[in-house]
């Protein structure tokens, strides 16, 4: 990968001024410079600051950009933006500077007799409007796919599904927000039938305890981490890190708990057994307010091709359901989870005191999990029973990871079960979408597809046979690139990528398309919170650069599909937005105007009389509670969330004498997924040129390793060469080892396995079984 | 040519002061926090030994309490 250095003197200034900004921020949470930064530019510069989203992650910070004489100069937090009040990450003050990257994909590449060739750009959309045209003629519409991101605008993702899903009539769209967030909408709407937290960032402010199942917010969601420690400073607020490796967040944390790969499930049953046997049970609430249910178990893991499953809900009633918590009393739980019975207890009776207010944050840890469905109804259980939600500072908060995991993946629905509103089963939802879209009804299938997983064993196999991957790159970020990487390869699909960089999936690439990176274009995410944010463009891109929803319209153009894309190349955004809005309008789901969207730092959806709803489902701030009473669960047709019965189980593959250890893999704050972007970032990248493989010392002692010594970690699928860690950023237990997944040269998803969970389909990327050895 | 960063530290109620010294010093660009007694100055000298006498100087001044580096890049001056 190409890595540069900056000629700028002034750039390496502004370098030095942002890596001590940086610093600064780890130092003193919630520290600000943006007004003073503002302040002390030159008079009689022309900067102009345009303000938007962060490209990164899912928190939403805002930023303001700097620009001068048609360039990106410069990145500073939005003070006026509510989620992070003028703070950023390290990631969020560098990234603009990646966009000089001097690899920079810039025209159109085809590949012509083994080697790419730069084609006009039009002629390259004519090529993949024929491939996907013939591909459809010859083997049916259900031969061709398209492959989007959490990373995708809200009008990207938007004509994305109406291309796939209403003009050629196919559910074969998925997207990356699958590997991320499918256990998170899943959770939501087995427990409460709507997607998305019913609480918001405002809670920080009111929760006496923030307790963080699996999850490192220190360096994945840092901003709010900071947040975090302000109330903890000023209030007394207290962090408990509930993990299977200690990390920054655990050191900065009152207290760490750790737990054995898998058994947080029996761990959440231990804690709703306590709540219940020491009649800490909100019961008014849980009368009112809540169902109990079972489904299915031992469903398996989907590791073969073709594998289906199906839930059975089964309504039960408390008693049934005590009973059922009988086999996680903290005693028997303490034995295979790890967790002392003192800390189950402990951590029980924070859940449990009547006059604590309590957020529960989460995010990879518990959603890519073999039982991820089952994990997040578990958490939503503890807060069920003591009626400790939907309340300032009393939230059950399932934080996103992309920046529009939420805005575009779940509410546009990027998935291929998902409309823009509701879901293809649904004949009802199918209808609004053929009105809106113009569209016969008919022309929308009923029935799902593939999910993710399941996408690239069809291309494998050759049932795929032309696929479109935009704003993504799964053959860094996918479970088991060992097998879809040789499948990707063959000559039975035509694959499209569109990128703005080159990458390992552009590397098997027969067309690849040049993008805009994120200012280049104007554009709508929504974050972990419900707020829908926009930006106006900023600069020109580079090239042939052009918006991926443009690309997606003038590509169905060709193929006959104009008049369903009737949009201007100038205000498409603006036209797909206003005509997105009509599919979640009414109080429940009602977006904001774009005018709005445009004059503040974004609005939070249900947005109802020129107002943001900050909690869901409690009628004192929620106008879509209809009921009468305090609270109405409205996703559910009898107003009631459901209480779920979901046992410990355990994980797809466990270490055994042949391999020995556990694999759990992840980020670093340094950089984003796949590194695509922040390792073309000097700074960044040279804050962490490389991937590495944590051990616990005395694992290691045992090895005989030091520190930076190469290291083979191999599983049953794969392997991968790795500089050992030890005692350095973060410390698994004994037995586990942990790689971060960023570095296209170190793919440890070569050897992580595609089991996933059943419900959601989401893959599990914290648990395989790998063995060690000297390289 | 070395640019470097640091953090500053000033004595409880010199603020000011200290963001008024350092930012009077040619080689230094001063960043003070909002809402927080900090400073970031990033320095800009010609050589090693301009550098090191630079930082001299600002660990002189009184208003200083603490002064820590953040980071250091050697670029040409030119470029």
């Amino acid at each position: 990968m190409y890595t540069s250095v900056t000629n700028r003197r002034s750039f390496i200034k502004k370098m030095a001024m942002m890596s001590a900004m940086t610093a600064a921020a780890t130092m003193f949470p919630g520290i600000m410079f943006a007004a003073e930064q503002e302040k002390g530019l030159p008079k009689g510069g022309n900067l102009d600051w345009k303000k938007g989203p962060c490209r990164f992650c899912g928190v939403g910070c805002g930023i303001l950009v700097g620009i001068e004489n048609g360039k990106a100069v410069a990145v500073k937090g939005d003070p006026n933006s509510s989620v992070n009040k003028g703070l950023l990450c390290v990631k969020g003050y560098h990234q603009t500077m990646c966009i000089q990257s001097k690899d920079r994909l810039e025209y159109a590449l085809v590949k012509k007799n083994g080697k790419y060739v730069k084609t006009p750009l039009s002629d390259a959309l004519d090529l993949v409007a024929s491939k996907m045209k013939e591909t459809i003629e010859k083997h049916g519409k259900d031969a061709v796919a398209m492959y989007t991101s959490g990373q995708s605008t809200i009008p990207e993702g938007y004509v994305a599904s109406k291309f796939m899903k209403g003009a050629i009539g196919t559910n074969n769209l998925d997207c990356n927000a699958r590997l991320c967030m499918a256990s998170a909408v899943t959770g939501f709407l087995t427990t409460f039938g709507a997607d998305e937290p019913m609480g918001c960032y405002e809670d920080f402010n009111h929760a006496d305890y923030y307790i963080t199942w699996g999850n490192n917010m220190a360096e994945m969601h840092p901003v709010l981490f900071s947040r975090m420690l302000e109330q903890k400073n000023n209030r007394g607020a207290k962090i408990i890190d509930f993990a299977t490796r200690t990390t920054r967040s655990s050191m900065a944390a009152n207290k760490s708990i750790l737990f054995e790969p898998q058994t947080d499930l029996a761990v959440g049953n231990a804690i709703c057994y306590e709540i219940i046997n020491n009649g800490w049970v909100n019961k008014s609430f849980v009368e009112k307010y809540c169902n109990f249910s079972k489904g299915l178990t031992k469903m398996g893991y989907g590791t073969e091709d073709n594998y289906k499953f199906k839930d059975k809900p089964e309504k039960i009633n408390f008693e049934e359901y005590k009973a059922f918590l009988d086999d996680y009393t903290p005693e028997k739980v303490a034995k295979y989870s790890k967790v002392s019975v003192k800390n189950i207890k402990y951590l029980a009776s924070i859940y449990g005191d009547p006059n604590k207010k309590i957020m529960s944050l989460w995010c990879m840890g518990v959603n890519q999990h073999t039982r991820g469905t089952w994990m997040n109804n578990i958490i939503y259980n503890i807060h069920l029973l003591t009626g400790k939600i939907s309340q300032p500072g009393n939230s059950p908060f399932s934080l996103t990871g992309q920046p529009s995991a939420c805005g575009t993946a779940r509410e546009v629905g990027t998935f291929t079960h998902k409309l823009p509103h509701g879901v293809v089963m649904n004949k009802k939802d199918r209808e609004m979408a053929a009105r809106i879209w113009k569209v016969p009804v008919e022309k929308i299938p009923a029935k799902p597809t593939y999910h993710t997983t399941e996408m690239f064993r069809a291309v494998d196999r050759g049932d795929i046979k032309f696929l479109w991957a935009q704003v993504v790159n799964p053959l860094v970020s996918l479970p088991r690139t060992s097998r879809y990487r040789p499948g990707m390869e063959k000559d039975s699909c035509f694959v499209v990528v569109s990128d703005v960089f080159p990458t390992p999936t552009t590397d098997v690439a027969d067309v690849i398309l040049p993008a805009s990176w994120h200012i280049e274009k104007s554009g709508l995410y929504g974050n972990s919170e419900r707020r829908t944010q926009h930006w106006d463009k900023m600069v020109e891109g580079p090239g042939e650069t052009t918006p991926d929803a443009w690309m997606t319209i003038e590509v169905a153009k060709r193929m006959g599909y104009g008049d369903l894309f009737q949009y201007s190349e100038e205000n498409h955004v603006e036209e797909i937005y206003n005509e997105y809005r009509q599919f979640h309008e009414g109080k429940k789901h009602n977006m904001a105007p774009l005018e709005v969207l445009k004059a503040q730092s974004g609005a939070i959806w249900p947005y109802v009389d020129g107002k943001s709803t900050q909690w869901r489902f409690n009628a004192k701030y929620d106008p879509a509670c209809s009921n009468g009473e305090d609270f109405h669960f409205y996703g559910k047709k009898d107003g009631k969330a459901v209480i779920w019965q979901r046992p410990y189980e355990p994980a797809a593959e466990s270490p055994d004498k042949e391999y020995p250890f556990w694999l759990n893999t992840g980020r670093v704050i340094e950089h984003w997924h796949t590194g695509s972007m922040t390792r073309r970032i000097p700074v960044l990248h040279k804050a962490m040129p490389h991937s590495y493989v944590e051990f616990h010392p005395d694992d290691a002692k045992v090895l005989g390793l030091r520190n930076g010594e190469n290291v083979k970690v191999s599983s049953r699928r794969g392997s991968c060469i790795l500089p050992a860690s030890i005692n350095e950023r973060g410390l698994p237990t004994k037995g586990q080892v942990f790689v971060p997944f960023f570095d296209e040269n170190m793919l440890i998803n070569d050897t992580t396995l595609d089991a996933f969970c059943p419900i959601s389909k989401e893959p599990d990327y914290k648990k395989c079984a790998v063995k060690v050895e000297k390289a | 040519m070395p640019i470097k960063s640091y953090l500053a530290h000033p004595h409880d109620g010199k603020k000011e002061e200290l963001i008024k010294a350092i930012s009077s010093i040619e080689q230094c660009e001063v960043m003070p926090a909002q809402n927080e007694n900090l400073l970031v100055v990033v320095t800009d000298t010609l050589d090693e030994l301009a550098d090191k006498k630079l930082a001299e100087e600002i660990e002189a001044i009184d208003s200083l309490k603490l002064l820590a580096l953040v980071s250091g890049f050697n670029t040409p001056i030119n470029k």
